[in-house]
């Protein structure tokens, strides 16, 4: 029962690891940029809801309602000030901005948020549960699973049923020839990172519910999403939640064998798929 | 009526002038213990080892396109080797660096193998997980101090010379060796056959592969090497540090990503540099290191700035604007001197 429940807690903390990894997909598929600082953005997230809630005394999961926003903004301008610059064949100009960015914001937490571990007081959720089958399950686990699967099939939906997922598929496919039917690219491209900005929001509200998180939090979450990503398969949201859900389990069934492990056997599991399938496991079919 | 002759030639008049007043530096330097003080002396290693862990980084990703935010790795590995080696197998603490080199050479390989699989800016991350499975095995030897790390045995540090002036003498000659060994290799890397086939590669990969180049192959001993030296400089970091754990071993801030800063700065795909990167992250370093973390707050945006407004770098927009190398490594097209025939 105790491995069932290792699994069960892996699926859900999977739901967490797509909803960091959905904004790295996005703008991967969108505009083939890497951005090192994601997990830095999560934290952002995170510290804004922190200073949110701090100063209003709103609920965490309430303060989504202005720190999304925000972030999608922060996002937008991030994109069509700096990152649009760097776009091109070459693929050191993003990824060096992005790494500097990453640098320039964990110290800008330090400064302002001190090395001190953080987190947001989200009341009885943090620990509620239900008994299932002979589990305990969290309320707030599964709220989050439930939200992931929400947001990838809203993201879902977005790209494949909307004119604006038609535009971001065209810019993807051919920017020179979608620019010629008329559309902005540097503003698609915005609106991308706005939108991943605002996933990555609830991503970072969730974390900080969760557990504690501190300045240099981030990097392991990059890390996270970015094996996420991989394991299920490049330009796949679904494919992306499943390999959320590899590595959550992968992480608690080696948190069971021994605390240390946990880390481990994550980033073992990761090198495993790539080893046997580089494509990851549910590579999108068309090119 | 004669015609012009032309040759192709990398030798320049900068080159001549910039190898004469190298090998002067170099003896100034070398002569250091007995005009620099304590003090300085330290800075410098710690100069030596940045330049040439920024050598090794600029080969890889400003030659090969291998870009590595995971060099970490290596140095974290060249270290822990050199506690093993000196500890565990008894080695002496001079052989224990070469032994660090070769075994980070040969642990390279099959990481290699398999990150290799991913693309550009995800083989960057990719290089990230190794580093951070590195570090988490390492926390779990408990011989080797676990997640709090371990000291070297004062008998081992000892055993490499007697007074502590003369240790520290021979730890900045080691660095500057260092230095010059990596240098060195670069520079004739590049020089060789498979150096242009790497400058091929710089320029165009499509093309250079178009024109027979092994591509995977040139890159990939590039990789070992870079992951071999770097365990080296690893191994001689710690034996300065005296001390080793983890997080220190396997920082990403130290160890990638200042060098990136020196390299970006400086400009990247030169040899010259990483030279002027780390004078500059070392001028900077010192003036600035009191503000804490404005200081990297600071060096982040000079990197962004850098990369947006020069992408080339320091050097980059000096050879630009005056056509200057200091190492013999472009062709130019010469006049010849008219001979009569």
């Amino acid at each position: 029962m105790d491995w069932v429940n290792a699994i069960v807690q892996g699926v859900l903390l999977g739901g967490l690891y797509a909803l960091f990894a959905a904004g790295l997909s996005l703008i991967f598929g969108v505009m083939r940029l890497v951005n090192i600082a994601h997990g830095d953005f999560i934290v952002l997230s995170a510290y804004l809801g922190l200073t949110v809630i701090t100063s209003t005394g709103m609920h965490p999961l309430l303060a989504l309602i202005i720190v999304v926003p925000t972030m999608a903004a922060i996002g937008y301008f991030l994109q069509r000030g700096i990152l649009n610059q760097t776009l091109g064949d070459d693929i050191l100009p993003p990824l060096l901005v992005t790494f500097g960015l990453s640098v320039i914001l964990q110290n800008l937490f330090l400064a302002s948020y001190s090395a001190d571990p953080q987190k947001m007081d989200a009341g009885a959720l943090e620990t509620a549960s239900v008994s299932f089958a002979g589990l305990s399950l969290g309320i707030l686990p599964l709220l989050t699973f439930g939200i992931a699967i929400v947001v990838i099939a809203s993201l879902q939906y977005m790209f494949f049923c909307t004119s604006l997922g038609r535009a971001f598929r065209a810019v993807s496919d051919n920017q020179d020839i979608a620019q010629l039917m008329g559309l902005n690219k540097r503003h698609m491209f915005g609106l991308a990172m706005g939108i991943a900005l605002g996933v990555t929001a609830i991503a970072g509200i969730l974390l900080g519910i969760r557990t504690s998180f501190d300045p240099t939090a981030g990097s392991a979450r990059l890390i996270f999403g970015f094996e996420a990503v991989i394991i299920g398969g490049l330009g796949n949201l679904w494919g992306t939640l499943a390999g959320g859900i590899i590595l959550g389990v992968a992480q608690t069934i080696g948190a069971k064998i021994d605390p240390g492990w946990q880390l481990l056997s994550g980033h073992i599991a990761f090198l495993i798929v790539l080893a046997i399938r580089p494509q990851g496991l549910f590579p999108r079919v068309s090119g | 009526m004669s015609a012009q002759t032309y040759s192709v030639s990398r030798d320049s008049q900068s080159a001549k002038v910039a190898a004469v007043l190298g090998v002067i530096v170099l003896i100034v330097l070398i002569a250091a213990p007995w005009w620099a003080g304590r003090a300085d002396m330290r800075l410098m290693g710690e100069m030596f080892l940045y330049l040439s862990l920024a050598c090794l980084w600029n080969l890889m990703a400003g030659y090969a396109g291998l870009v590595s935010v995971g060099q970490q790795a290596y140095v974290g590995f060249g270290g822990y080797m050199l506690f093993a080696l000196t500890m565990f197998a008894g080695l002496p603490p001079l052989v224990a660096i070469v032994g660090a080199g070769v075994l980070g050479a040969l642990i390279s390989i099959p990481v290699a193998a398999l990150i290799f699989r991913l693309r550009g800016a995800y083989f960057a991350i990719g290089t990230w997980v190794m580093a951070e499975v590195f570090r988490l095995s390492f926390a779990q030897v408990s011989s080797l101090g676990g997640g709090s790390g371990s000291s070297l045995p004062v008998g081992i540090v000892r055993s490499l010379a007697g007074s502590r002036s003369a240790r520290e003498s021979l730890a900045y000659w080691m660095a500057l060796g260092a230095a010059v060994v990596v240098i060195a290799a670069v520079y004739l890397f590049l020089r060789s056959r498979r150096g242009l086939a790497l400058t091929a590669i710089r320029d165009n990969e499509l093309a250079a592969a178009s024109l027979g180049i092994d591509v995977w192959r040139i890159k990939f001993v590039v990789y070992v090497v870079t992951g071999g030296l770097t365990a080296m400089l690893g191994a001689l970091i710690f034996l300065q540090k005296l001390r080793i754990s983890p997080d220190a071993a396997f920082s990403v801030n130290d160890w990638t990503a200042f060098v990136i800063f020196i390299v970006v700065i400086g400009g990247i795909g030169t040899l010259e540099g990483p030279i002027i990167g780390t004078l500059v992250f070392f001028a900077l370093r010192e003036t600035l290191a009191d503000l804490g973390t404005i200081y990297l707050i600071v060096l982040g945006f000079v990197a962004i700035v850098v990369m947006l407004k020069a992408p080339r770098g320091v050097w980059g927009f000096v050879r630009e604007r005056y056509d200057i190398q200091l190492f013999p490594l472009a062709y130019h097209v010469q006049k010849k001197p008219k001979t009569d025939k």
